[in-house]
């Protein structure tokens, strides 16, 4: 984020370094493939640069949570003097204390420091189900020597994603089904040979990538009577070659999204792609749900970064003969493995376009009057096409909220430039506090056209009643997306529940179905008994040329029900219809899994659900992927 | 369900209704100028976008709704696009209103002045009032007020100004805008003017439902249509109308605002202004073109008592919670909002239902007065009711009506006589008291007279007292129905005489308010009121009358009996009279020359049958039930009588023949 262009030749010549350094450290390019690895999983040992820098562990419940979102170092608390501080190391706002917080988040939920309620604190192994395993299953697949583990703590890892009701039931200390053995096989070869297993001895797979599933995705049909194996993809994470004359590389499907960008980065490429939960989402769980990145209008959604995939199914391996970007060959068979969930196969490899690193980034922010003049704006913008790398639009609530989570400002020279900024808006532009909202921009590219690019959103932005509100501003926008995940669990501690959902919607539609969700909310809570009023909030996160993207956030204070998650569902469920009655999609990027599908038939007809269904029933007759997501 | 929500069958006479206030009282206490001037500040929508009446037209004509027709009918005609939208700029002009507070404020005055003298007080239920004011806060609103004379929006208007909410933009028919200064005085208190049909008119129509929709949508005022159209000359709740309905509803359908609240208004008056107007209007004399110079004469009407006017505030109803689970919103995803989408087949019914619902509420919500009972024995007894029994029944019809749910206002602790007696006074042009008998007040006879115009003068005098008698009417009328089925079914089972009922339900569901699809509901709650009182008994398979249930039984059919005897008279005129050639036009005085021909000759004792209100809902549930078809033969529309079904209609009106499969019974 270099702001002058000292910096960034600082920045380009210290990238170049590197890039010498790597290549000395490697065998000379052969074709122009730079091989990281080589294709022989076995050989991983002899590979000196495969002792890469993982973020993650084998063993993930040793720096993840178990029962809440990220790290266990890192998480929000109330500490002795009664102020909210964020803990740990790895973020801005690590160590940090955040002094409006507390006010806000009482506020807000009327929640209070004497009611707590707190999670179970460790894992009651007793708890969990013994194992139903299948012995000749077992005894074959010990013979292929994969790694596998029948521990309580690993098996309850991969039972879950991050839906309210799981991470609330996990919290109580409630375990539900849970997977009977965990595999991890290391390469492509591991996976044709288990699911051959699994086929041969009727065992149930359920791939499992980065784990931050919010549909439900990963919870084990509880019908199912097999074994069920959950295979987990985090040990192929290699990135097998990269292809710099084509911009390619080709890289395992287990691998997380901050590692690939990381060792990429080394090279001087990315891939772009940064969903919400990139620290710990995995490539292949990005193709299987058909993920989105913030700075997709830079590098596109997922099935626009995907050149090659590589799947094994119970018929066997699927993928294509060849590399050419487009091709006219019938329906393009990525899509039905893009936003498959799991039911079709494992994806093993993917080949994905890479991108050079961009030589200059900025960040900037919008203040708008009105959330509808800010939405009027990235219309504009995105019928002239000068979207920049992300743009995304929050709502006067989450505008509020954000306030709340500035950290203490240390210098006194901040704190009043702060307040100047305020009062030029609120008094001087007439800004009414109460209305206002932001929206937060990323440039990318070289520094000349970036700042022709902000100029030109920035004049649109003007037309618009939009002043500029600093680039500060627009960091701290990016930087909270990642921290605002782990809020959950200090509201939880709280008696406040909440999650997010989404929906992408034809741009006219955008503010009638923003008010009406949230009015839908407000209406639900109150009519199923919630004694307090709910918080619901929105952004509009992405921009399409005929429409946009709609996050939503939504909590509330749960003190008083007997059966909050009951409750929680039963609005969410009322707010999918509303969205739906609006013209909004069934989802944007969070997919189906089990918690969305019983709107499929409507979303894409009986005969599309049949469509699906006859390739299901083609590539995995007898169920071996047997989740039960999307149909 | 919703719909058990709006209208729940439990005991009527449970119904909780509000208490009246009467506005008039405050206004002869202290002055009318100062009301007219009172600073005048109304809670406005919450989403509301500021915009006068001038900017409301240039939203409209630009909106993307009317560019769209604009541009589809410049096409259709090889007009240019310019040439239409001059069009469209000309029919916004002559529809929209220019609500001026200046005019509503020197009407508020102005109309005081004439409504004291009118009515001795206008009542109020001020809790509906304070529900009004909350939901104009929360949701866009609509006022549904029921339609008996020229003065229902007047009074609307007045009261919303006195109880400091915002006014409304109300819906009215082009005949108004005829009226030299008062058309333009409506105009500014804020009527929009609507051509009565414009069938095909793309143009017409689009302009129309966006400026009603862009009203709606930015919360600029509480749009106000009557859901019976018109007037209705007989007092009888008309079938709704669902244009507007359907306009109205739509911002909903299409997510464009998060509810609508539907507010029913029920405007009873003690003696309607346009009484004798309307019966001469029933019996064919044209009625007269609204103009100013008529409404000039007719001033001498400010001399007389018309006693009460009550105006009751039903409970909003939500659109959103109505059509939950009904209507399915995701219909309209896959075209622009703005062009126009036919709503599936079963959102129209859904409409349907709901027009219905609302009428049914306004009829709930009336209130009776003791003359309404006492119209109702008239008319089953035109020679005239001696005093002491008259009074007898009275006390009686009370009871009945009461526990059937009427909303009747019975003074306490005031006898039977005196009630009478007031009523009396009220209604003299009506009724006297002669010779210890109440009686019809004999018309002037002209020494001339022929007998048909004697006929005539009678009938004037009997439609009039028919009106009162149909204020009732909703509350009798389906124990009326059941009462009806009960003496014409085959036998006393409970299948035979359902399928009597639900008979009689289908014939007659074009002259009262019936919601279509509920004849068991309606069924159901007719068994439950007779029973209740005592008139008719459940057995395991059978409906019976008690012992002592005759009485109500027999005065429940007799009810009924002029519509039935009317029904049957128009299938004899179709059955015997009418030639091949028989035009629409033709219809109504024909049916009326044969039916004055039937009383002279003292074979007809009911005269409803003359009223042409009747004749055209016959015809219209003669056409519905396939018995007569509409024929065009160049320019003209004939009738094309089926005989064998009109006669087999008359039969079983008359209970002649089982009605074996007339309508498949289920229960």
């Amino acid at each position: 984020m270099a702001s002058d262009s000292d910096s960034t030749k600082r920045q380009r010549s210290a990238e170049q370094r590197l890039r010498i350094i790597a290549g000395h450290l490697q065998k000379p390019d052969t074709d122009g493939h730079t091989g990281i690895a080589a294709q022989g999983c076995k050989a991983e040992t002899a590979q000196p640069k495969s002792v890469k820098a993982n973020t993650l562990p084998q063993r993930r419940q040793e720096v993840l949570k178990w029962n809440g979102w990220g790290y266990s170092d890192s998480r929000f608390l109330l500490n002795k003097k009664g102020q909210a501080e964020f803990t740990g190391k790895r973020y801005p706002l690590s160590g940090m204390i955040l002094p409006s917080l507390k006010n806000w988040f009482e506020g807000t939920f009327g929640a209070s420091e004497q009611h707590r309620s707190p999670a179970v604190p460790v894992l009651n192994a007793s708890a969990v189900p013994v194992p139903n395993l299948n012995q000749a299953f077992m005894e074959e697949l010990k013979a292929l020597g994969v790694t596998l583990s029948q521990e309580p703590d690993d098996r309850v890892f991969r039972s879950h994603g991050h839906c309210l009701h799981e991470i609330f039931a996990l919290r109580e200390g409630r375990i539900g089904k849970v997977p009977d053995l965990v595999v991890w096989p290391s390469c492509h070869d591991d996976v044709v040979k288990i699911v051959e297993l699994a086929c041969k001895h009727d065992v149930c797979l359920i791939p499992f990538g980065g784990g931050t599933s919010v549909s439900g995705a990963l919870e084990c049909p509880p019908e199912e009577t097999r074994s069920i194996v959950s295979l987990d993809t985090s040990q192929m994470n290699r990135i097998l070659w990269i292809d710099e004359k084509n911009l390619m590389a080709h890289v395992e499907c287990g691998i997380i999204g901050q590692d690939l960008e990381k060792q990429l980065n080394e090279r001087g490429y990315c891939v772009g792609h940064e969903p919400d939960s990139m620290e710990f989402s995995s490539l292949g769980g990005w193709v299987a749900t058909r993920a989105s990145g913030i700075k997709k209008n830079g590098y596109g959604n997922i099935e626009d970064l995907v050149v090659h995939i590589r799947m094994v199914s119970p018929r066997g391996v699927i993928e294509k003969g060849c590399q050419g970007p487009r091709m006219s060959t019938g329906p393009d068979i990525h899509h039905f493995i893009l936003g498959s969930e799991g039911t079709l196969g494992v994806v093993t490899e993917v080949t994905i376009k890479i991108r050079p690193i961009p030589e200059y980034q900025k960040y900037g922010s919008i203040v708008f009057p009105t959330f509808q003049q800010g939405v009027a704006c990235l219309r504009e913008v995105a019928r002239q096409r000068c979207a920049p790398a992300s743009i995304r639009l929050v709502d006067n609530d989450q505008f509020q909220f954000g306030h709340a989570l500035k950290p203490q400002v240390s210098s006194i020279f901040t704190s009043f430039l702060e307040r100047l900024k305020k009062f030029y808006i609120t008094k001087f532009k007439g800004f009414d506090p109460q209305h206002l909202c932001v929206a937060t921009l990323l440039f990318e590219g070289d520094r000349e056209k970036v700042l022709q690019h902000e100029k030109q959103v920035y004049d649109i932005a003007a037309t618009f009643g939009g002043l500029p509100g600093g680039e500060d501003n627009g960091h701290r926008g990016y930087m909270l997306t990642f921290v605002i995940a782990y809020l959950r669990d200090l509201g939880m501690d709280y008696f406040v529940i909440g999650e997010s959902f989404e929906t992408s919607v034809p741009w006219d539609r955008v503010l009638d179905l923003c008010r009406n969700v949230k009015e839908r909310i407000l209406k639900e809570c109150n009519a199923k008994g919630v004694q307090f009023p709910p918080f619901s909030t929105c952004r509009v996160t992405q921009t399409y040329d005929t429409g946009a993207c709609v996050y939503f956030y939504f909590a509330f204070n749960y003190r008083g029900l007997s059966d909050p998650v009951h409750v929680y569902e039963q609005v969410e469920r009322a707010a999918r219809e509303e969205i739906l009655a609006n013209g909004g999609s069934l989802s944007h990027h969070h997919g189906v899994g089990k918690i969305r599908k019983q709107w499929m038939k409507e979303t894409i007809s009986d005969v599309g659900v049949g469509m699906l269904k006859s390739v299901k029933e083609y590539i995995d007759p007898n169920n071996i992927f047997g989740n039960r997501n999307l149909l | 369900m919703a719909s058990k929500a709006m209208y729940s069958p439990s005991d009527p006479a449970l119904k909780k209704r509000d208490d009246f206030e009467d506005i008039l009282e405050e206004r002869r206490n202290s002055s009318d100028l100062r009301y007219a001037l009172k600073c005048y500040t109304p809670v406005m929508y919450k989403g509301l976008t500021p915009c006068k009446a001038s900017m409301l037209k240039t939203l409209v004509l630009q909106s993307d709704a009317l560019q769209y027709t604009i541009n589809q009918v410049a096409v259709e005609s090889g007009e240019t696009a310019a040439v239409v939208q001059e069009e469209a700029v000309l029919i916004l002009e002559e529809m929209a209103h220019r609500l001026q507070l200046r005019t509503v404020r020197f009407l508020a005055f102005a109309l005081t002045k004439a409504f004291k003298m009118l009515y001795r007080s206008v009542f109020v239920n001020e809790e509906g009032i304070q529900r009004l004011q909350q939901a104009i806060q929360e949701y866009p609103v609509v006022l549904l007020p029921s339609h008996r004379s020229y003065m229902d929006f007047l009074m609307m208007s007045n009261i919303l100004y006195t109880y400091d909410l915002s006014l409304p933009v109300i819906a009215a028919g082009m005949d108004f805008m005829g009226m030299k200064v008062i058309g333009e005085l409506l105009r500014k208190s804020g009527a929009f003017f609507i051509r009565r049909s414009f069938g095909g008119d793309k143009l017409y129509w689009a302009v129309f439902s966006e400026y009603v929709k862009t009203m709606l949508r930015s919360g600029y005022a509480p749009v106000e249509f009557f859901l019976e159209g018109t007037r209705s000359r007989t007092c009888k709740s008309l079938t709704p109308k669902l244009g507007l309905l359907n306009i109205v509803m739509e911002p909903f359908f299409k997510g464009e605002v998060f509810d609508v609240h539907l507010v029913p208004v029920s405007i009873s008056y003690e003696r309607i202004l346009e009484e004798s107007l309307y019966a001469r209007e029933l019996l064919g004399v044209p009625k007269p073109k609204e103009s100013t110079s008529g409404l000039l004469k007719a001033r001498r009407i400010l001399s007389e008592d018309y006693g009460s006017m009550y105006v009751y505030f039903g409970h909003p109803v939500s659109v959103r919670s109505l059509a939950q689970g009904r209507v399915n919103r995701a219909q309209y995803s896959l075209l622009p909002r703005h062009v126009p989408q036919r709503p599936d087949e079963e959102t129209q019914a859904f409409v349907n239902e709901v027009a219905f619902r609302l009428v049914r509420l306004q009829e709930e919500n009336m209130f009776l007065k003791p003359w309404a009972l006492m119209a109702t024995l008239l008319v089953q007894n035109p020679e005239g009711l001696d005093l002491p029994w008259l009074m007898e029944r009275l006390d009686w019809l009370r009871a009945l009506a009461v526990s059937f749910g009427a909303f009747l206002d019975w003074p306490a602790h005031v006898s039977v006589s005196e009630v009478l007696n007031s009523s009396v006074a009220i209604h003299s042009n009506l009724v006297c008291v002669s010779g210890g008998r109440l009686v019809l007040v004999p018309g002037d006879r002209e020494a001339t007279e022929t007998p048909e115009q004697a006929v005539f003068n009678r009938a004037v005098s009997l439609l009039a007292c028919a009106s009162y008698r149909n204020q009732i009417l909703h509350v009798l009328l389906r124990p009326a129905l059941l009462a009806t089925a009960m003496l014409t079914a085959a036998s006393s089972r409970r299948e035979d005489v359902y399928s009597s009922f639900s008979f009689l339900r289908n014939v007659f569901s074009n002259e009262f308010i019936l919601c279509p699809g509920e004849s068991v509901q309606d069924f159901e709650e007719a068994c439950y009121l007779l029973v209740k009182c005592g008139a008719v008994q459940m057995l395991q398979q059978d409906v019976v009358v008690t012992e002592h249930g005759h009485v109500t039984v027999d005065f429940l059919f007799a009810v009924l009996k002029p519509f039935i005897q009317g029904y049957q008279t128009v299938c004899r005129y179709l059955y015997e009279e009418a030639s091949e050639s028989l035009s629409e036009k033709q219809f109504v005085p024909a049916v009326r020359n044969f039916a004055v021909k039937l009383i002279l000759a003292g074979r007809l004792k009911h005269y409803e049958v003359l009223s042409s209100d009747l004749q055209k809902n016959a015809l219209a549930a003669l056409l519905r039930l396939k018995a007569v078809r509409k024929v065009k033969t160049g320019e003209q529309v004939n009738l094309k009588v089926n005989k064998t079904t009109v006669s087999s209609i008359e039969d079983t009106l008359g209970g002649k023949i089982p009605s074996r499969k007339a309508v498949l019974a289920r229960l």
